[in-house]
């Protein structure tokens, strides 16, 4: 198996994120007087990357196919609303309103799906279409249904235990999912063929499709996964905090874009990997969440993201050119 | 060798785009264990005719056939469950892929791993390697290295090595040299030379006259979309050749090779070079 030199870490995609998670927490120490214990053990920044993080998985995987889905942002209220209207306003089973709201992630997934692929338009527009469309839908659809931007919601316990309860009085299950849902995407993304598949087309597309991809399932059941996981975010989050509001979750588009940049995966597709989007999603809540551990001002917390941002890319950038060069060799002259 | 079936035949193909006629009339035979250089000026329509056997572009009219019988591709795909493979200019197309992963997309191989099937990188990566180790570039010794670090001879050598791998009867090179230096080039060639030995018709354009001398057996001239001279290695000089490449402009022998195209072409000669 591999081995774990430094040079070798160096060539992998989630070599930035990790250094900037080491710099970033090397900052707050430093300059912000943070306690490393007090850190590690604040559920706050874990909390935020786990919800952060079931929603930049699978959007780092399109965008290592070369796609984009902002429709998130609107998913997240969507899949909260949509339970919390079936199973809080109207009284039915929970297990009916977590249909309704993953199904509805399944529909606009497919909506998304079908469009990039049938269209010649980039998906950032078509997302960015379907985005504003749920928002309306979402909003327009609670004031008519419940006469009301928010709806109280009380699941049942085992719901709770599974989608929303408080592990240790304050971590969210919704860390297991994310853990385990990484750990899912690693096997499937990096040891299986359809995981190669996605590279291959987000490097070429048009020599994917010629090498027998279909390509079109492929990018249809990216974009179902992209929007069944922020509506599954979105049910957790109405489950735990028992109610759902229709604002929210537009943060998620930049935050999940920047976690997934940070982590090393390629703008323009066909490089990344699953550690690499984890570890920036990681480095991302710390940045975030970690200044309040700190004597800075939170209002430079923006600042440091920016900075941050720039400096990860920068890193990556240069990473990937070293993975390109051949690994070092001990040759005799 | 030329009594032989041809594995390709073009007869009578015509493409145009539109109103652009690009192709004219080209009649063309390509054999096993033969290389046949396609050489003519930017824009005579070099690329055109071997998207067309690729399957790229479908012929607006006129017939391919390949073992003698007809075919048509609707899609590259088609050309290539066929054996007809292109490798373009810059080889790999995945420049961020590992060599193993890169050359089995698409049909990658798989191990049990419990229940589940995974990616055997292993033998994608030693089966990768053996295979253009074979063609001679015993430099690539690691199937985890990324494409993109390799040097651009290396990169057509094991796009070929793939394409012979996975069971190509014809390779189409579109100036796989073009963009080399001279030893990285002779790598190239030498590869073709190989592919040639194994039995492949190899299609090679090039602009280089000391690359298609060193390489070809069978030549055929584009000008303007036509087919304006068509022979085998011998039968013309080098100096002829070079002339040719130039696309039939400023040479003795022009206005024979316009004439031969005549009669050819019941007497319409081929639209004047700019
Ligand atoms: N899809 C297309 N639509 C319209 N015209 C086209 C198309 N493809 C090629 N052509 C035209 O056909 C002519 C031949 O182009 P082609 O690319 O085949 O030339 P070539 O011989 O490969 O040239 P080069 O040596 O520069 O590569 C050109 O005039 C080009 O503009
Ligand atoms: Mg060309």
């Amino acid at each position: 198996m591999d081995t774990f030199a430094i040079g070798n870490l160096m060539r992998r995609p989630e070599a930035g994120a990790i250094l900037s998670l080491i710099a970033v927490i090397a900052f707050y120490v430093i300059f912000g007087g943070v306690n490393l214990v007090n850190l590690f053990g604040a559920a706050s920044w874990v909390n935020f990357a786990a919800n952060l993080g079931i929603v930049a998985l699978p959007l780092g995987l399109l965008m290592i196919a070369g796609e984009l889905d902002i429709s998130i942002g609107a998913m997240i209220p969507a899949g909260s609303m949509s339970i919390a209207i079936v199973s809080g306003y109207y009284g039915m089973p929970i297990v009916v309103g977590m249909a309704v709201a993953l199904g509805l992630g399944v529909l606009v997934g497919l909506v998304n799906g079908l469009l990039a692929t049938r269209t010649t338009v980039p998906s950032l527009i078509i997302t960015l279409g379907t985005l504003v469309a749920m928002q309306g839908i979402v909003l327009a659809g609670s004031v008519l249904l419940t006469g009301n931007a928010s709806v109280p919601l009380s699941a049942p316990d085992w719901a709770k235990t599974i989608f929303g309860q408080l592990l240790g009085g304050s971590y969210q299950i919704i860390i297991v999912w994310w853990i385990a849902l990484t750990a899912l995407f690693v096997l499937i993304i990096h040891y299986t063929p359809w995981g190669n598949w996605v590279f291959a087309m987000g490097g070429d597309k048009e020599s994917a499709r010629n090498a027998g991809i279909p390509t079109n399932k492929v990018t249809i059941t990216l974009f179902v996964l992209s929007a069944v996981s922020a509506s599954f975010v979105g049910m957790c989050g109405a489950i735990l905090f028992n109610s759902a509001q229709v604002s929210g979750g537009m943060n998620y588009i930049f935050n999940a874009v920047v976690s997934v940049v940070v982590g090393g995966v390629l703008l323009t597709g066909g490089f990344g990997s699953v550690m690499g989007i984890f570890f920036g999603t990681l480095t991302f809540a710390i940045v975030n969440q970690g200044i309040y551990f700190t004597d800075i001002d939170r209002n430079w917390s923006s600042l440091i993201i920016g900075v941050m941002l720039l400096l990860a890319v920068l890193m990556n950038n240069s990473f990937r050119k070293l993975a390109m060069t051949a690994r070092p060799k001990k040759k005799p002259a | 060798m030329a009594e032989n079936t041809p594995v390709l035949e073009l007869r009578d193909v015509n493409k145009s785009f539109g109103p652009i006629d690009v192709l004219h009339d080209i009649s063309l035979k390509v054999h096993a264990g033969e290389v046949l250089c396609l050489l003519g000026d930017n824009g005579a329509g070099k690329s055109t005719l071997i998207k067309t056997l690729a399957g790229v572009h479908r012929p607006t009219s006129g017939t391919i056939l390949m073992d003698g019988d007809e075919v048509s591709f609707d899609r590259p795909k088609d050309a290539q469950d066929r054996g007809i493979s292109t490798v373009h200019q810059f080889g790999g197309t995945f420049p961020l892929m590992t060599i193993g992963r890169s050359f089995f997309v698409g049909v990658e191989p798989t191990k049990k791993f419990g229940p589940l099937k995974i990616f055997d990188r292993k033998t994608a990566n030693e089966t990768a390697v053996k295979a253009v180790q074979d063609f001679g570039i015993t430099r690539i010794d690691d199937g985890d290295r990324l494409i993109g670090g390799l040097s651009g001879g290396e990169r057509q050598s094991l796009a070929i090595a793939r394409a012979v791998h996975f069971g190509a009867r014809v390779l189409i090179l579109d100036e796989p040299t073009a963009a080399l230096g001279v030893k990285q080039a002779s790598h190239v060639l030498r590869i073709v030379l190989e592919a040639k030995k194994r039995g492949l018709a190899v299609i090679f354009i090039t602009h280089q006259v000391t690359h298609a001398m060193a390489v070809g057996d069978h030549f055929a001239v584009l000008i303007r979309g036509a087919l304006a001279a068509n022979f085998m290695r011998g039968e013309k000089s080098r100096e002829e050749i070079t002339d040719l490449m130039a696309g039939g402009e400023a040479l003795a022998d022009l206005d024979s090779i316009i004439e031969g195209y005549m009669e050819t072409h019941e007497g319409h000669p081929p639209a004047p070079v700019a």
